[in-house]
């Protein structure tokens, strides 16, 4: 299902929220520099996973990529056209093509509206896509398609239970039959349980009408099984990027490791028996990033090197035949079952002082536990 | 961070009081609303003894959070009521005991972590003087001395330089640090009980690492009884060592750790199980739970479940299937408990 055909192209794309201070004259002080340089390509009925911690910049990239927000430098083309070039009649033809499904489907969706008004609202501002008197036919078929009684028209949304609200949230983002649909941590609001529906519901989209996903989540097992490309974000920048497999299997960026190695694994045979590397501190402020590679101030591998040089997202050696951001890109599997398990605290002292402190040690309790 | 499962006390072991630290049985919440009397907790049972990790696993509205303010005596009252059961602390009946004794016992001997830190930190205190309220309060000691209590324990908490941070306001704090500010205080007066109500809900995978790592390390190192509020199975595996699952207030399926992800003996269980996508394996189709969970205020008779369940027969609409004993320190609330065991071979 996924084509060669490039249908969104971001290249160098910098957005940096300026800081100021004082209040009649305004001086800028710094600069949030939210999404640093993100390069990246989006293929017609391709599903692109972005994973990231809170204030990665995941986030101000999906509003770039909406046009809610003016990139501060660099181009995001649509089929070749430069998004932001474009005002006026070309752009609203532009925004029917990109639609959105937000994360909290309790305050995305206004409480005083009916439920055939919050998905019929993209036909009062794209008014030549339905005509009037087919509208509540055309949100009715909406409904059905997500898997809601078109009799529910006009309730209201607390009638419903989250995975029903974020139903209608994807009635609105189809809407207007759109090619590129952005899902901003589509399911992190909901029970596991009904969590699988919604995801499910989005692949079946997808085959339906041939769409493509930018699927922005926190949580690594969701987007391992609905992305067919993974990106993985740190502080603005794309650090990896590869097909779920290169990713997942054969991930070669230390913050990929990390990040892989930190989610619980539902599973308690192999409790002590994977890699698991403990980061220390947070995440730096994007306003006076590190020099160099941003993640060399948690990172075990840091060497002089990283502090002065930034590695760029290119195919290494050593990086298993995908882009990686790092000087020292190495193959590591962080997910399956080691023979010799080696948990990692990484412990970071001061600016860019890397100690690890490795204990290896097999547990076979753990193992024996288990009938 | 592996735990020594095999160390673990035999279920003989567990009748032994000295170590048994709480017993709940069969308790009843109820909030008592205008509109609908909402059975949030209908009959909860379980113990919990020192050094064990007790995961309470269940989705949004199955009780869980309830069932745990209710063991703290800090339910909201009304509309929530207690209308049956009982809390044991030590042999000791907790909710017919006067208020002052209670509040001794909270707070010293049972200590809470809330999921929202930020939210449960008061914003115009320094970190500082809402730990060392803890002292002053149940130890009456003097501001100055509680000051100096405070910065030890964020150093027991690992935060870094803790003399100076005991000066910073809650927002001052990320969301990790924040979170080990909340440890801090609930460890300040060696609880022999912790209840952590999804501790690590809000915060980042890299630091739910951090945070759960910190949490096992100091239950070990005072052998505390840990009791793990969460809907995450993956934390519940990397911790845990028996697991209530609930389900409508109820708990289906009480197991110890190893056997409920081998063998789940419940159909909820194993449908929970099933619709976890797997980083560690190469999951396709998602099986799903349809439908969703129940309204508290209009539970299903018999089998709160069956409405959802695959294998639901007649006598589940109708019967309330007992709590069976699977195997020894296992039970499960399904009339077809055998045939789910078996399916799972």
């Amino acid at each position: 299902m996924t084509s060669d055909e490039v249908i969104l192209e971001v290249k160098d794309l910098v957005k940096h929220f300026p800081i100021t201070q004082g209040i009649v004259f305004k001086r800028k002080i710094g600069d949030v520099r939210a999404v640093d340089g993100v390069n990246l390509q989006l293929h017609r009925g391709e599903t692109l996973g972005l994973v990231g911690e809170s204030g990665c910049g995941k986030s101000t990239l999906a509003k770039l990529l909406m046009v809610l927000e003016r990139p501060t430098s660099g181009v995001a083309e649509y089929k070749g056209d430069d998004m932001y070039s474009l005002s006026g009649k070309a752009l609203r033809r532009l925004r029917r093509q990109i639609q959105i499904v937000l994360q909290d489907p309790y305050t995305s969706l206004n409480p005083r509206m009916t439920v055939g008004d919050i998905v019929g609202e993209p036909f009062e501002i794209h008014p030549d896509v339905a005509p009037k008197g087919d509208r509540r036919k055309r949100v009715q078929e909406l409904l059905e398609v997500v898997g809601l009684n078109p009799e529910f028209i006009n309730r209201f949304p607390h009638q419903f239970s989250g995975g029903q609200r974020q139903r209608i949230g994807i009635a609105r983002g189809l809407a207007l039959r759109p090619e590129i649909i952005i899902c901003d941590e589509p399911v992190s609001a909901l029970d596991v349980s009904v969590q699988g529906q919604v995801m499910n519901l989005l692949e079946d989209l997808q085959n339906e009408f041939d769409l493509s996903y930018l699927f922005i989540a926190h949580d690594l097992s969701v987007v391992r099984h609905i992305s067919d490309r993974v990106a993985v974000m740190y502080l603005g920048k794309i650090v990896e990027i590869g097909t779920e497999d290169e990713i997942y299997e054969t991930p070669t960026h230390p913050y990929t490791q990390a990040l892989l190695s930190a989610v619980p694994v539902p599973d308690p045979t192999l409790r002590g028996l994977r890699n698991q590397i403990i980061l220390q501190g947070d995440v730096p402020s994007p306003v006076n990033p590190p020099s160099g590679c941003r993640f060399r101030t948690r990172c075990w591998k840091a060497e002089d090197l990283c502090a002065q040089e930034e590695p760029l997202l290119v195919v290494r050696e050593t990086s298993a035949g995908h882009p990686s951001a790092c000087h020292f890109a190495q193959q590591r599997d962080v997910v399956h079952a080691q023979a010799e398990a080696d948990v990692e605290l990484i412990e970071v002292e001061g600016s860019g002082e890397a100690s690890v402190d490795s204990a290896a040690h097999t547990d076979d309790a753990s193992t024996a536990a288990v009938p | 961070m592996a735990i020594d499962i095999s160390d673990r006390p035999l279920p003989a072991d567990r009748e032994d009081s000295s170590r048994l630290l709480l017993e709940v049985d069969n308790l009843h919440v109820e909030f008592r609303t205008r509109d609908a009397v909402v059975k949030a907790v209908n009959g909860l049972t379980y113990s919990l003894s020192s050094g064990e990790t007790l995961a309470i696993l269940g989705e949004s509205g199955s009780g869980k959070s309830v069932s745990a303010q209710a063991v703290m005596g800090i339910l909201d009252s009304p509309p929530g009521f207690v209308t049956n059961g009982t809390i044991r602390y030590r042999g000791e009946n907790m909710l017919t005991m006067p208020e002052d004794q209670r509040r001794k016992i909270r707070g010293r001997r049972i200590a809470m972590i809330f999921q929202d830190a930020l939210s449960s930190l008061n914003p115009v205190f320094t970190v500082g003087d809402q730990i060392g309220e803890m002292f002053r309060v149940h130890l009456g000691m003097s501001k100055k001395d509680s000051r100096v209590k405070a910065a030890e324990l964020l150093d027991r908490v690992r935060i870094p330089s803790a003399k100076d941070r005991v000066k910073d306001y809650p927002h001052q704090f990320s969301g990790g640090m924040r979170q080990r500010v909340m440890i801090a205080m609930a460890l300040s007066l060696d609880p022999e009980i912790v209840i952590a109500d999804e501790p690590t809900t809000a915060l980042d995978v890299t630091v739910q690492a951090q945070i759960m790592k910190l949490l096992s390390d100091l239950q070990q190192e005072m052998s505390m009884g840990l009791i793990l509020i969460t809907h995450d199975l993956g934390v519940v595996a990397d911790v845990a060592d028996r697991i209530e699952v609930m389900y409508a207030g109820r708990v289906v399926e009480e197991a110890d750790v190893g056997d409920i992800y081998a063998r789940p003996a419940h159909p909820y269980t194993e449908a929970l199980l099933k619709s976890i996508p797997r980083v560690d394996m190469k999951g396709q189709a998602l099986s799903t739970i349809p439908g969703t969970p129940p309204n508290l205020a209009r539970i299903p008779a018999g089998c709160a479940f069956h409405p959802r369940c695959h294998r639901a027969q007649a006598i589940c609409a109708t019967d309330e299937p007992e709590f069976a004993q699977v195997a020894l320190g296992r039970r499960s609330r399904c009339h077809f408990w055998p045939e789910v065991l078996d399916d799972q071979r």
